[in-house]
């Protein structure tokens, strides 16, 4: 049996994971990362419009800052996310982008001086100052007060994930590509590595570390209609979850791009949107101002894309062969504009829809897109019941992004979110708490388990099909557990997956090699996403109420009086067809922003019982704090800063906030 | 509504009844001491807005569930699927097969090493040139306090940088490149280009005698023949051709001085 022994094992290539991967290193601490690709290929490249953090450089972001940047994260979260967390992230958000700079990621920058822009279908004139001259710019993007976005043209995912990627490789961090964890080692209470299949050979290697961290990305590919890339599979997710003891939080929570292309669901980013690109319906009409007239087509993305499959539904869908869709207008920005900020969209237009993006529209429609939950994690990325396991970036439930996570706040967090918890497991690695005692029996039967599991895949005889099994899921989550849910819908949701996953315990294969062989990964990949896919839907069926991207159809208020609480499924026995679900209130009266309305989206919602007494304590503690500056007030409310790592702790410099 | 249903675009051009189409695919797995490289003939059916992405995982899933290849982002951003299109390196995901004749060759991209089939590992290729030409910035402050307001840069520098920034390692310019099939170490254009990158970046503290150390030899700059297939064959549209022409200069420069 071969076995590799390293201090930190990260599960995925993408930012999350290099980030993990880089802080470790820099602490005297080995890591190795595990990529099913070639890390550069992973989907962070594809996060295309940019990175909020409030550095406030333009003059459209002039007085942002982390209480802003906070509120907007909040709002947008519909009151699910853990604002300690937000803090600590809104807090390292404008020094990652500093950190990045550094690192060579090409941030446009601002010009001083006169511009031209598009708000609200007008042409605008905004003077860029002359002391912003060459800082990183920000563009626009939904659901935030002020220009937040720092991007690198559309293609800002790529420009960061060369940067780490490189930087991984100036630090040596090795990344053993082409091997997937299919396992993990544990004890039932310590998380002591992974078996790992090698994607070429077959071979099974048991990893020993220290820590594991799970930095896998999301799990859009249990749905047939997504912009993720194809091995966004869920993977890591179910990883923990079949441990049994590691626990999946708000798996119901599942973000819908407004902007997919149609019918293939490539990503065209924010971006449009946000440089000032409308919506229009098959007559043509804006139709945004009418739902949401505060933010029009720039109110979150579960707001947008709820009021475009509504808008479809009175018929104003433009028809096509394919089904109904709405259009995506760019042409206002200008050729020159999107050629010079829109590149990667202009290249998909013309690629995937033969059209040009500066003359036509472009047919769109809300495709899966986010995955807000993931591996439930305190807020040191571990695993409140799986010592030494830890999840960062898309594949954790941090938990920033509450029930819908804002455009730019997810490639924001696999880079903060890997700063931050790189840390955290380098403390852990320094501390005896660390310490390996690892029966030798625990490797051996952790691999051979996983031997039978692929031999009974390879040479079982089973009847079932992987892939039929697999499209059938997707459909299923595509139908039924979409946009619009509804009980019966996903009634009938969970009792089609159960019995399919019921099936993939006899699937069988036509080819029996062990090597690179792309049927035997869909088979045991199948197996996991099922168990996902069951997380998804019974956490929605389970949720009677409405929140963030979770809307009920037949309970359309957000409930905080019953449901201000985040789903925790585990998997308890391997024979189950269904999770055990729990739920773990999110209490109120430690909150600095209380429930209110979002500023878009439905007015109607049923209040906590400690809403009105924390937003009267708050009162009280605000004039007490009265004349104190911001930082003070905020301290005063909700503290957090004794969390971060002392590394990442400090004040963040803006033109307009000079430190001395 | 998928990765497998047609596009409208596409469905406008289709008319009259779906071709046949006939994948020429060549095959082997190294691994196999049995295996013998040999095209194995797929026929599938065309339908409007097929791409390669989709008519590639339809034979795995009707014709022949072995069948290797890599797609990851599916959408041309991430590099993963270059191959050999009708003797053309390109990258198959963005492929349109009404942009084909009705038969089509696929062939894994030459100068990596063959998984299986159309798979290559581009990955190990492109570490093994990046730890050798250092592709990262070279720091001139260590210890950059994160607190404080970013450097500024020139917008147009940035830019320009992002230009060059957007190569995704696919491979297509080392597979199209003359020099690379008999130069086994030549960095190709992906490994000059950024160079250029770097060259060009005020971030990085390298001077033009450092970067002669990495490149100023016949298995860089001075190994190009010229013959500019990868300039052709860039799904990215690089600057490739003036790029290795600026950065010969510079090095000759660089080296007589």
């Amino acid at each position: 049996m071969k076995v590799i022994y390293t201090d930190v094992l990260v599960i995925g290539g993408g930012l999350a994971g290099l980030r993990i991967a880089i802080g470790a290193r820099r602490r005297g601490h080995d890591a190795i990362v595990l990529s099913l690709v070639p890390p550069k290929r992973s989907h962070s490249a594809a996060a295309q419009g940019g990175m909020q953090a409030s550095l406030g450089n333009v003059a459209k972001g002039q007085g942002d800052n982390e209480d802003v940047h906070f509120e907007d994260t909040v709002k947008g979260s519909d009151w699910g996310a853990d604002q300690q967390v937000v803090r600590m992230f809104v807090n390292t958000a404008p020094k990652a982008v500093r950190e990045l700079a550094a690192w060579g990621v090409p941030w446009s920058r601002v010009r001083q001086g006169d511009r031209e822009v598009i708000i609200n279908g007008q042409k605008v004139t905004i003077t860029e100052r002359p002391e912003a001259h060459g800082l990183v710019a920000q563009r626009d993007f939904g659901g935030t007060r002020k220009w937040r976005t720092c991007y690198v043209s559309d293609g800002t995912g790529h420009a960061m994930l060369f940067a780490v990627g490189d930087q991984a490789i100036a630090q040596g961090v090795p990344v053993h590509e082409r091997k997937e964890a299919i396992a993990l080692i544990h004890d039932g209470s310590r998380c002591y590595g992974a078996v790992v299949r090698d994607l070429i050979t077959g071979e099974l290697t048991a990893y020993v570390a220290k820590a594991t961290a799970i930095a896998t990305g999301g799990a859009g590919r249990v749905y047939r209609v997504t912009t993720n890339a194809v091995i966004c599979e869920g993977i890591g997710a179910a990883l923990a979850l079949e441990t049994g003891v590691a626990a999946l939080g708000n798996m119901e929570a599942v973000q819908f791009h407004p902007t997919g292309i149609f019918p293939a669901g490539i990503l065209v980013t924010e971006g449009c949107r946000g440089d000032g690109g409308l919506l229009r319906d098959a007559n043509g009409h804006r139709f945004m101002p009418d739902y949401e007239p505060e933010k029009k087509e720039l109110a979150s993305r579960d707001v947008v894309s709820r009021r475009m499959e509504e808008h479809i539904r009175k018929g104003n869908g433009a028809k096509s062969r394919f089904g109904e869709h709405l259009w995506l207008d760019i042409t206002l920005l200008g050729r020159r504009h999107i050629e010079h900020n829109l590149r990667e969209v202009q290249e998909i237009c013309r690629y995937f829809l033969g059209i040009d993006p500066a003359e036509q529209w472009i047919a769109v429609r809300p495709a899966q897109h986010y995955t807000m939950g993931g591996v439930r994690t305190k807020y040191t990325g571990e695993c409140p019941t799986l010592r030494g396991l830890f999840a960062a970036g898309e594949a954790a439930c941090w938990d920033m992004h509450g029930f819908n996570r804002l455009g730019g706040n997810s490639v924001a967090e696999t880079v903060v979110a890997g700063m931050i918890v790189g840390e955290f497991i380098a403390d852990f690695c320094d501390s005896p708490k660390s310490d390996l005692d690892i029966p030798t029996a625990l490797i051996r039967e952790a691999v051979a388990a996983e031997r039978s599991r692929l031999d009974v895949l390879l040479k079982g005889g089973g009847a079932e099909r992987a892939d039929a099994l697999r499209i059938e899921m997707q459909q299923t989550m595509t139908d039924k557990v979409g946009i619009f849910r509804g009980g019966a819908d996903l009634e009938e949701a969970v009792h089609r997956l159960q019995g399919l996953l019921v099936r993939s315990r006899s699937i069988g294969l036509r080819h029996h090699a062990d090597g690179p062989n792309p049927e035997l990964v869909t088979a045991y990949r199948t197996q996991k996403m099922l168990k996902v896919a069951l997380c998804i839907a019974t956490g929605a069926l389970t949720r009677t109420e409405s929140r963030g991207a979770h809307f009920r159809e037949d309970f359309p208020r957000r409930d905080d009086s019953h449901w201000l609480k985040r789903t925790l499924a585990t998997w308890k026995d391997p024979s189950d067809t269904l999770p055990c679900l729990a739920y773990e209130p999110l209490d109120v009266l430690s909150m600095e922003l209380p429930p209110g309305w979002r500023g878009y989206g439905n007015k109607d919602y049923v209040d906590h019982p400690d809403t009105p007494r924390r937003a009267e304590e708050l009162g009280r503690l605000r004039e007490r704090l009265q004349g104190a500056d911001r930082h003070a007030v905020q301290a005063g409310i909700m503290p957090y800063e004794h969390l971060l790592p002392q590394r990442f702790r400090g004040r963040n410099e803006r033109i307009d906030e000079r430190m001395p | 509504m998928s990765d497998k249903t047609p596009v409208p675009a596409a469905a406008a051009a289709a008319s009259g009844p779906p071709r046949k189409l006939r994948f020429h695919v060549l095959r082997h797995d190294p691994r196999d001491p049995g295996s013998i490289p040999h095209t194995e003939v797929f026929e599938l059916e065309e339908a409007a807005g097929m791409t390669l992405f989709i008519a590639l995982n339809e034979i795995r899933e009707q014709l022949d569930a072995s069948l290797a290849f890599d797609f990851v982002c599916r959408a041309g951003i991430c590099g993963s699927c270059g191959m050999v299109i009708n003797g053309r390196p390109g990258l198959a995901c963005r492929t349109l097969t009404q942009d084909l004749p009705a038969e089509i060759t696929l062939a894994p991209l030459p100068s990596f090493e063959l998984i299986a089939d159309l798979s290559v590992n581009t990955g190990k290729w492109m570490r093994g040139m990046s730890e050798r030409l250092e592709t990262w910035v070279h720091s001139v402050e260590q210890d950059l306090d994160l607190r404080r307001i970013e450097a500024p840069m020139d917008p147009e520098l940035a830019d320009r940088i992002y230009e060059l920034d957007r190569c995704v390692e696919c491979g297509c310019c080392v597979a199209a490149c003359g020099t690379a099939r008999m130069r086994e170490d030549f960095v190709g254009a992906v490994g000059l280009n950024k160079i250029a990158r770097f060259a060009l970046d005020p971030r990085d503290a390298r001077t033009d005698a450092d970067y002669y150390e990495l490149v100023g030899t016949d298995d860089g700059v001075f190994g190009c023949m010229t013959l500019l297939g990868c300039h052709d064959v860039c799904p990215k549209d690089l600057p490739l051709q003036n790029q290795i022409a600026f950065l010969r200069r510079r090095m000759a420069r660089a080296g007589l001085g």
